[in-house]
């Protein structure tokens, strides 16, 4: 085959956002060979995006808190039916993991007494999330990046990897390309890290980037390997909602945190109508103590616009469902009220949320500092993924690894905000250890040409159906598809539509032809993201259909309430012998009785 | 729906090309990235662009917009004269790799020759105590989004072409963020006259001018290190007594 490089790594890494990254340093630190593909220039993926922090109980600011309270507080947010050696693990090893990043050269903000600061979130007891202002993000994966290139990682930026090889049971490869001269790679690897993120890009309502099309989940899943949760998909409560071009673009909930109010178009704060049952003890049931909460109090209960997202979302749907919405379909997320309580209030805001200022400023004309947003929610994370081992972040496929938004089960039903750059952290490093510990036990496998043969066909396929259908529109009908069957609230017969839509489109996206040529094509590549786009959409309609309760971020008009025996299981999904999907039921792992004491105790 | 024409640099590398015209409607709130999208998808599905975030926080859709360096995703249509083409081109100090994507990869060379941060001991309870004074001085740089726009129009990279020799402003930036860094204990002076050719930057601030993360890069980050660089090398009485105790 012309224009084909072999590349050797002992461990692979797929993914440079903040679990790849972490994943290949430690990788690295261990002693093997490693090498980490990414889709974008390195330091552009998603993590970038996020803006409220890191959640680890450090109890830098309210020395209350420890692993057992951010344990607990993940099961209730994740409505148990996380996996919960996952979310131990990520609790006890965060605040380390935190440490770890200010060693490598991390600035976050900090306390009087010079230690990290840390900030309220939605779901969390006490003040958790280390940051900087509102681009936690961004100085994560500098971060790491820096650290990464300083330690031996070898990094293939703008590549892509189109299937995963196998020598028997285990994955011993990766097939794709770099996207530059469109020349193809195989990369042969001992253990492979999958660290892609999520499947935002399924939804046309979405704060994720174009990268975010399911790659990982649908590689994993072509090779065998189970994905768990898939119905779990979080929409975030304040996206952008105009103008149109920026809907979807995230609005952090660390607006919230501050002391930033929702409030419908009539002017009340609506959050106070609806409080769940299991928040009730802990949710302020006035406006003064809602603030004092957010201003440090120690003893005053949280906000209800601090609730979990799945809810905060749904109560603004509800809004908007009744007529009482703001003109572009949201409602009213201000902070500029905030210059009724404290002095300085405009200096302090754009102290304390910069890009959400220059955000509204540049892209809506809003100054936030004095008057609201409109808000919306927004497709933002996916809980479920690969399904894993909890310690070593080994799926069902030996060799193949998953970390961060693209593995299941730390989160659940509903993931707290902030937990997801810890998730990334915690599970990254396992997963690097653990791929190094298992490329040092087993040696080199053997690669099938055929199975690279066959790849490179399908990767070619589109180029020779020349007036096929464009693939950009085939991506627009499922993304409005998917937000329109599959969205917020779902309904037994719309997604059952929506199984007929994706087998009509699966037939549409194999006659989808591209134009130009290999070099820096996307057309070409939007076309090959087609094919992870429909498993990805396919597993999370399926797994919705089947979980006939409300729970978490999974919510069903027809079945409004939680059910105790859906409450038992994991909705598991795997690739069947004729290339169908399969579901099952998987009963919940067990759980230890210290842990189940925990939770008892923080109920 | 009106309709305005974006005159688009297509190249398939090699520094040949030509701009082509496309029309395409326009929406209220619309971005010049926004044009380029619908563009690629309605009649030119191969037109190449780097993109990722859509909100100004991860710097790929760096170009020059009526030949101004600029975010596209950032860069409302309202504010531009939409009665002429609104003229869309690749960074012009880095090769072209196709359309408006460039060869960026210079960029990253360079930040693996300036050496990496090196932390003091922590303190005995394996923590390390910042104030947050001391803290924002470095935060200011670690706001770089690198989108390499300060590179586009530093005059010593695009009408020079001294890549090899000189770092540029997004790397003096990021060395000044490790020099200031409340806990780093490495020193980069030599190797900023050396290595990074600090000397070739004479102070024109076109790079501040154009920063999307509005980072003071000529007075707060390069004024500094070129301050330390002096001190260590061109000091007159350090001179002079170096020069006595050569005599000697």
């Amino acid at each position: 085959m012309p224009q084909l490089e072999h590349i050797h790594y002992d461990v692979l890494v797929i993914g440079a956002g903040g679990a790849g990254l972490r994943a290949a340093i430690e990788a690295s630190a261990n002693g093997v060979t490693c090498g980490i593909v990414c889709k974008s220039l390195l330091g552009k993926a998603h993590t970038v995006m996020a803006e409220g922090g890191i959640a680890a109980a450090m109890a830098n600011v309210d020395d209350r808190d420890n692993w057992k309270v951010h344990f607990a507080d993940t099961m209730r947010g994740g409505q148990y039916l996380n996996n919960p050696r996952m979310a131990e693990l990520h609790a006890q090893e965060a605040p380390e993991c935190v440490r770890e990043l200010e060693g490598w050269g991390a600035l976050f903000d900090r306390t009087a007494d010079g230690r990290i600061l840390q900030r309220n979130f939605g779901g969390h007891k006490y003040p958790r999330l280390a940051h900087v202002g509102d681009r936690t993000g961004l100085e994560m994966i500098r971060t790491l990046q820096d650290a990464g290139i300083h330690r031996g990682v070898a990094v293939h930026m703008e590549c892509a990897i189109f299937s995963l090889l196998k020598d028997g049971d285990r994955v011993v490869g990766a097939f794709g390309y770099e996207r530059e001269k469109g020349r193809f790679l195989l990369f042969s690897a001992k253990a492979i890290v999958i660290a892609t993120g999520g499947i935002g890009r399924a939804y046309s309502i979405t704060s994720n980037s174009w990268e975010y099309t399911g790659d990982g989940q649908a590689l994993a899943y072509d090779a065998g390997a189970e994905l768990m949760d898939m119905e779990f998909v979080q929409f975030h409560p304040t996206g952008m909602v105009w103008p149109p071009s920026v809907r979807g673009i995230l609005v952090t909930e660390g607006v919230r945190g501050e002391g930033g109010v929702l409030r419908n178009s009539l002017g009340k704060r609506f959050m106070f109508d609806d409080i769940p049952a299991n928040y009730k003890a802990s949710t302020a049931d006035n406006e003064e103590e809602g603030w004092r909460y957010t201003q440090g109090d120690k003893e005053a209960r949280r906000p209800p616009e601090l609730l979990t997202r799945d809810h905060v979302a749904r109560c603004i749907m509800r809004e908007v469902r009744d007529g009482r919405g703001g003109p572009h379909g949201g409602v009213y997320l201000d902070i500029s009220w905030i210059k009724e309580r404290i002095a300085n209030a405009q200096e302090h805001i754009k102290k304390k949320l910069p890009s959400m200022y220059h955000q509204f400023k540049q892209l809506a004309d809003i100054d936030i500092t004095s008057e609201p947003m409109e808000v919306g929610p927004t497709t933002h994370y996916v809980m479920g993924g690969v399904r894993v081992n909890g310690d070593t972040q080994m799926s069902n496929v030996p060799g193949l690894f998953a970390a961060g938004e693209v593995a299941a089960g730390l989160h659940g039903a509903n993931r707290l905000g902030g937990n997801s750059l810890s998730d990334l952290l915690v599970f990254g490093r396992r997963a690097g250890r653990c791929a190094a510990e298992f490329a040092k036990e087993h040696g080199g496998g053997k690669i099938n040409q055929a199975d690279v043969d066959a790849a490179a066909a399908r990767a070619l396929a589109p180029f020779d159906r020349v007036g096929g259908a464009g693939p950009y529109q085939v991506q627009y009908q499922l993304q409005k598809d998917m937000q329109d069957l599959v969205g917020i609230v779902r309904r037994q017969d719309e997604m059952e539509r929506a199984l007929e839509v994706l087998k009509t489109l699966k037939e549409r996206s194999a006659k989808v032809g591209v134009v130009g040529n290999r070099e820096y094509n996307p057309g070409w590549h939007t076309a090959l993201d087609l094919h992870n786009l429909m498993i990805v959409s396919e597993a999370v309609t399926l797994a919705a259909i089947d979980r006939k309760e409300s729970r978490g971020a999974h919510f069903r008009e027809d079945y409004p309430d939680k059910s105790a025996e859906f409450g038992k299981v994991n909705t598991v999904l795997k690739k069947g012998p004729n290339g169908e999907m399969q579901l099952r039921r998987e009963p919940l792992p067990e759980l230890k009785a210290d842990l189940k004491q925990i939770i008892e105790e923080m109920k | 729906m009106p309709k305005a024409t974006f005159r688009i640099w297509r190249s398939e590398g090699q520094g040949s090309g030509e701009f082509k015209d496309y029309s395409t409607e326009i929406t209220e709130g619309m971005v010049v990235l926004d044009a380029v999208h619908q563009i690629q998808a309605e009649s030119a599905n191969d037109l190449a662009v780097r993109w990722n975030c859509k909100a100004g926080k991860c710097g790929s859709c760096s170009a020059e917009v009526n030949g101004m360096p600029k975010l596209m995703c950032m860069t409302r249509l309202n504010t531009l004269p939409l009665e002429n083409p609104v003229l869309i081109e690749p960074m012009q100090a880095f090769p072209t790799i196709r359309d408006l994507v460039t060869d960026v990869s210079s960029n990253f060379e360079h930040k693996k020759r300036i050496k990496a941060f090196k932390p003091k001991k922590p303190e005995a309870d394996g923590t390390w105590r910042m104030a947050q004074a001391d803290v924002d001085r470095v935060q200011e740089f670690r706001k770089c989004i690198e989108c390499f726009l300060c590179q586009d129009v530093c005059h010593v990279l695009r009408d020079h072409h001294l890549h090899d020799e000189f770092v540029g402003p997004r790397f003096l930036v990021h060395a000044a963020a490790l020099e200031m860094h409340p806990l780093d204990t490495e020193d980069r002076t030599a190797d900023l006259k050396k290595l990074h050719g600090i000397g070739y930057c004479n102070v024109t601030k076109c790079c501040t001018k154009v920063c999307p993360e509005g980072i003071t890069i000529t007075d707060n980050a390069i004024i500094p290190l070129k301050e330390r660089v002096a001190d260590e090398f061109y000091d007159p009485i350090k001179k002079l007594i170096q020069l006595v105790v050569r005599k000697r």
